[in-house]
């Protein structure tokens, strides 16, 4: 159905080029929506559906946005999404957006938007860029509900309010765990995927020494003059 | 007076730290902390750009966005809300402001320009920017409660990102499975780092 290249876009984000785990991109909203399931599959659909929306728009007037002022027209079309999504969210799912606070604002910054905006949809045709949008919002969603489950199931004994393992004050057998429940969980348990992950893929692996960002070459210079 | 300001400054510096107890900033965070040198770099424009733009962003949304906040132009305005707008203006703004800053150091101090010149474009776009304006927001801070917040968020994230750079340099020595090292390992450190600004919430301010 696909040709191999849109396979490639289409599937590599899921593990080989993963967002969050390669490319290091929308770490934040992992990390502070992961303690419930509910949030954490809205937070999902929110950023793929402004990915998705965002990628297509931005690729079809790429030829017409002038480089230098790319990122406020870029910031411009996210933000714009990110307004339509906050309303409808207030409108059919209050307590949930009461819940997500500023994080359903902080999607205009989580970089995964931009950084596909900027590195995929500025080169590329619409129908590519909505596979890699696509791609790229299932391989985030991936990585957020295995780190909200587990948070979940660990920390308070339920998936989605269900009760899974009884817990002890409510008569049960299931201690929970109180270190999921807090935000440090989350750096655990997505080191502990990358780790897992780069078992798998050996490709990943960063090399031996960690290189340098040396600053630009005159700040040495302004510095000796000073 | 004196002591609710300096209590709600301790508060954004430590308890409420914008990178270790709410996570914001993290991509920049995770990137930019492989020297210190470069950290504390990023972490003093973070300071200056959060230490400008909430204030900023206070007055727009109580002069402009709010709803009844444009009746100053004319009483007929009583009854318009603008704050759907929120986002759009904040990011405006920060962008905008970003811009500006970096004219601006760039003409009048070029040594300082040349210093943070890479990171200033990147900041527009660093959560914790935003973040620090829609805390503002939702938590109604007057104008003096948001320049001491905006001070205060800076120089926790500033903390936050020199304490993991200095751990980062040294974890250099150490030796880590192999598909561990990297990411994998600054990941479980922000872990550590992040428990430890734990002990801080029990602080009553």
């Amino acid at each position: 159905m696909l040709d191999k290249k849109s396979k490639a876009v289409l599937l590599d984000p899921l593990f080989e080029d993963n967002p969050i785990a390669r490319q290091v991109l929308g770490i934040c909203s992992a990390l502070a929506v992961t303690t419930l399931v509910a949030p954490s599959v809205v937070m999902c659909l929110a950023v793929t559906v402004v990915l998705i929306a965002s990628n297509v728009s931005i690729s079809m007037i790429r030829n017409y946005i002038p480089s230098s002022i790319r990122i406020i027209v870029q910031l411009t079309i996210i933000s714009s999404l990110v307004i339509i999504c906050d309303q409808v969210l207030k409108a059919f799912a209050f307590g949930l957006s009461r819940q997500l606070s500023v994080f359903v604002g902080l999607i205009i910054t989580n970089c995964i938007i931009m950084g596909r905006a900027e590195a995929f949809a500025m080169q590329n045709g619409p129908k590519a860029s909505f596979l890699d949008a696509v791609g790229n919002g299932v391989g985030y969603s991936l990585i957020l509900l295995f780190v909200a489950v587990t948070r979940e199931l660990f920390g308070s004994g339920s998936i989605m309010g269900y009760t899974i393992l009884p817990l002890v004050q409510n008569g049960g057998w299931y201690t929970p765990n109180g270190l999921m429940v807090l935000s440090p969980a989350a750096f655990f348990l997505i080191g502990g995927l990358i780790w897992a992950l780069r078992a798998w893929k050996p490709a990943q692996i960063e090399e031996e020494l960690v290189v340098h960002i040396d600053p630009p070459a005159h700040v040495d210079s302004t510095r000796q003059a000073a | 007076m004196i002591s609710h300001y300096l209590s709600l400054l301790v508060k954004a510096i430590f308890v409420e730290n914008m990178a270790l107890a709410f996570f914001l900033g993290m991509c920049s965070f995770l990137a930019v902390s492989k020297q210190v040198k470069t950290a504390v770099g990023l972490g003093f424009a973070v300071t200056f750009v959060l230490t400008i733009t909430v204030p900023l962003n206070q007055l727009l949304l109580n002069h402009v966005l709010r709803e009844g906040s444009l009746s100053w132009i004319n009483p007929a305005f009583a009854t318009v809300d603008l704050s759907f707008l929120v986002f759009l203006t904040f990011i405006g703004t920060i962008a905008a402001l970003v811009q500006v800053v970096e004219m601006v150091i760039e003409r009048f101090v070029p040594a300082l320009y040349a210093a943070l010149g890479v990171f200033l474009p990147l900041i527009a776009v660093n959560c914790a920017i935003l973040g620090g304006s829609l805390f503002m927001a939702e938590r109604d801070y007057a104008l003096g409660e948001s320049v001491v917040f905006g001070v205060g968020s800076g120089i926790g994230w500033l903390l936050a990102i020199v304490a993991l750079a200095a751990v980062r340099e040294k974890l250099r020595y150490s030796n880590p499975p192999a598909a561990l090292r990297g990411l994998g390992l600054t990941f479980m450190v922000t872990g550590l780092l992040a428990i430890c600004f734990m002990a801080f919430a029990g602080i009553q301010l």
